[in-house]
């Protein structure tokens, strides 16, 4: 057993640390007030390896594994959730695309993605709810050579900042009658909707995709029809709740370097605050947290990348940090005192960033669910 | 940056076509020079020897000198335009190892690494002593890049040492560099109230600012090609040093004493009504002679 990170993934850390440091804080005012993705950002990112991390060589990306982009994503969430937070639906579409896209698919799409062309975009979610996927309402009828989709996807990251978008719909009946499209935003019929106002993560773009008799050829069929669920679930599963959670452990960081900064400056009775034992045992608590959640996340990339099953670890690791977070960034807003609740203190953003996390990708009651069944599989008669 | 409104020198187009003894020619080898210094972010647990008047570097991270990011930078750029081999040249302990490869994956070929415990200790003319040698072993050397001057000790001495050494011209507070057509150098040096632009010949040693460039972030393609890349390590032996030239018997710096000066800024509370607390401070502007 090794918990040691290679030199590799040491430098890498470096590299993306500088990256993060440099390039991002002077954009954060701007992302609060718009709640745009800084768009030019993505041709340095690209520069750097960061859009297309997971993506072969042979498609424009790196091909570096799973640890790699969580260390990646943890990074710029030091910085600023949102970040981690778009791109890692970015990486949904690039995995969804290269796990099950043909050839032809993968040299159309996943260079534009790999270079930082644009944004990956991958929606699922509806109205009625994103993990009750079997009750997926948008639907898309084969029509000569066409798929014509109809429907209204909500809560979609990146949805105002892709050109085309991995859309589940309905192509039959049950669980077996899903399946996956690549959408190009300008397809007859297709249109990026209302654009949320969210409390936090404001950087990372939300909205609606509406398809209103939209045609779609049928070459833009990714893998066959009704593999849809395998795709949404594998993706979402190993893609979508590793990053979420690599994007709550950035935060997680963020607080706790916050927390014990401002507790070794500010004095109280003389002395700073890091000397009383109330504050101790909070900093004590939170960095306990901060190594269960870095245990947790980089044990399910780990996994991935040793192509086991790891479901389990991701929706472990993917609730755990982000509730592991949010408490952390709320008693970071006490332990700052009214400091905490102005806006010009980094604290309150880090736990309205650190609350978005907890529905994305999947609630924490939808991961207990689904963590609660291995938990009695065992027990079961 | 503009250099709008601010005094030149202005650069001599009578200069001999002899100054540049590579005319036609591309770059043979680029040799950056890298220091590997204590990260700031550890610098309160750092500690000085009082012996030898020397830092404690044991269990101090380090990174690489950030100026030294500038000169790569400058050497990948020089490299489009005129080909040419970057070689990471570095006297430190084995452990600089990672500072190195740090340079490689930016874009350079290939790393020198210049480790002797003999080396220990060597003030600035003893490094260049080592670095001259070390320029010397590789051979073909074109164009020798420094950072001005390190975070750590901040001398700012080793480019005109390694100049001399080497018995090549050397220029300090480099702040922009172009390539002339002729094969030398234009570059634009921050002088005293001004700025100034030379024409150079090659070889040369340039020290080079912050402001000459900004250095690229590193890539992840370069972190995996840096894993291909030769750091070759040469000791004292393999340069053919004489151990009186170098480490602190070859240093003639002796560290007379290091003592920790606290600065406190004396301050007098003023009262009375404006008048009175103006009139006191403008006794005062006249007592400390500020106006």
């Amino acid at each position: 057993m090794d918990f040691l990170f290679t030199e590799r993934e040491e430098m890498l850390r470096n590299a993306v640390r500088d990256f993060a440091e440099s390039e991002i804080p002077q954009k954060m005012a701007d992302m609060e007030k718009t709640g745009d993705f800084p768009i030019e950002l993505l041709k340095p990112m690209a520069e750097v390896g960061i859009t297309g991390i997971i993506t072969p060589p042979e498609y424009g990306g790196v091909g570096l594994n799973y640890v790699a982009r969580s260390i990646v994503l943890e990074e710029l969430g030091r910085i600023c959730g949102a970040v981690p937070m778009a791109l890692e639906v970015h990486h949904m579409a690039c995995a969804a695309i290269n796990d099950f896209g043909s050839d032809g698919q993968k040299k159309q799409y996943l260079p534009l993605l790999s270079g930082g062309e644009t944004m990956g975009c991958f929606a699922v979610t509806e109205p009625t709810g994103g993990s009750d996927l079997i009750g997926t309402k948008t639907t898309a009828q084969l029509k000569g050579d066409k798929y014509i989709l109809n429907g209204r996807k909500c809560f979609i990251t990146n949805s105002h900042t892709s050109d085309f978008w991995v859309v589940i719909a309905r192509t039959g009946d049950g669980p077996k009658g899903l399946s996956a499209f690549i959408v190009p935003k300008d397809s007859p019929g297709a249109k990026a909707g209302h654009k949320e106002d969210k409390i936090g993560l404001r950087g990372a773009n939300t909205g609606e995709l509406v398809f209103n008799d939209c045609e779609v050829p049928m070459a833009n069929l990714l893998g066959k029809e009704g593999s849809g669920l395998t795709i949404a679930l594998k993706t979402i599963s190993e893609t979508g709740r590793t990053g979420m959670a690599a994007t709550a452990l950035g935060i997680l960081t963020a607080v706790y370097e916050e927390v014990g900064k401002y507790a070794s400056e500010r004095e109280l009775y003389g002395k700073p605050i890091s000397s009383l034992q109330a504050i101790q045992f909070c900093m004590a608590e939170i960095f306990t947290q901060l190594e269960i959640c870095r245990l947790l996340c980089y044990k399910a990339n780990w996994l991935k990348d040793q192509n086991m099953r790891c479901d389990n670890e991701t929706a472990m690791a993917k609730y755990y940090t982000c509730e592991a977070a949010t408490n952390a960034a709320k008693k970071a807003i006490e332990i700052h005192g009214a400091y905490g609740i102005l806006k010009e203190y980094t604290v309150q953003r880090l736990l309205r960033d650190a609350m978005v996390t907890i529905p994305a990708g999947g609630t924490a009651e939808v991961a207990r669910v689904v963590l609660s069944r291995a938990a009695l599989a065992p027990f079961k008669k | 940056m503009s250099f709008q409104g601010l005094p030149w020198l202005p650069l001599r187009n009578d200069e001999p076509d002899s100054l540049c003894n590579n005319i036609g020619k591309g770059m043979r080898k680029i040799v950056v020079c890298i220091k590997p210094v204590p990260d700031p972010t550890h610098w309160g647990r750092m500690k000085m020897d009082e012996g030898s008047g020397t830092l404690k570097r044991e269990g101090i991270p380090i990174i690489m000198n950030p100026l030294d990011k500038h000169a790569i930078e400058a050497s990948l750029v020089l490299r489009e335009e005129r080909g040419g081999e970057i070689v990471l040249i570095s006297m430190a302990p084995s452990s600089a190892v990672s500072i190195l490869r740090e340079g490689l994956a930016m874009g350079a070929d290939r790393a020198v690494l210049l480790a002797d415990p003999l080396f220990a200790g060597s003030d600035t003319l003893a490094t260049a002593r080592v670095l001259a040698a070390g320029c010397r072993f590789i051979q073909d050397v074109d164009l020798i890049f420094v950072g001005n001057q390190s975070i750590d000790s901040a001398t700012g001495q080793i480019c005109s040492q390694l100049g001399e050494l080497l018995g090549l011209p050397s220029v300090m507070h480099v702040i922009g560099l172009e390539s002339e057509n002729k094969g030398g150098m234009i570059v634009t040096q921050k002088i005293e109230g001004g700025y100034a632009r030379l024409r150079a010949g090659i070889p040369i040693v340039l020290a080079l600012r912050r402001e000459v460039n900004k250095p690229r972030h590193i890539p992840f393609s370069g972190i995996l090609a840096s894993e291909r890349k030769e750091i070759r390590v040469l000791s004292s032996t393999d340069l053919d040093m004489a151990p009186g030239l170098v480490g602190l018997e070859g240093s003639p710096t002796k560290m007379a004493g290091v003592e920790t000066r606290r600065l406190e800024r004396p301050c007098e509370r003023v009262k009375g009504s404006a008048r009175e607390i103006a009139e006191i401070i403008t006794a005062r502007i006249h007592e400390y002679g500020i106006i």
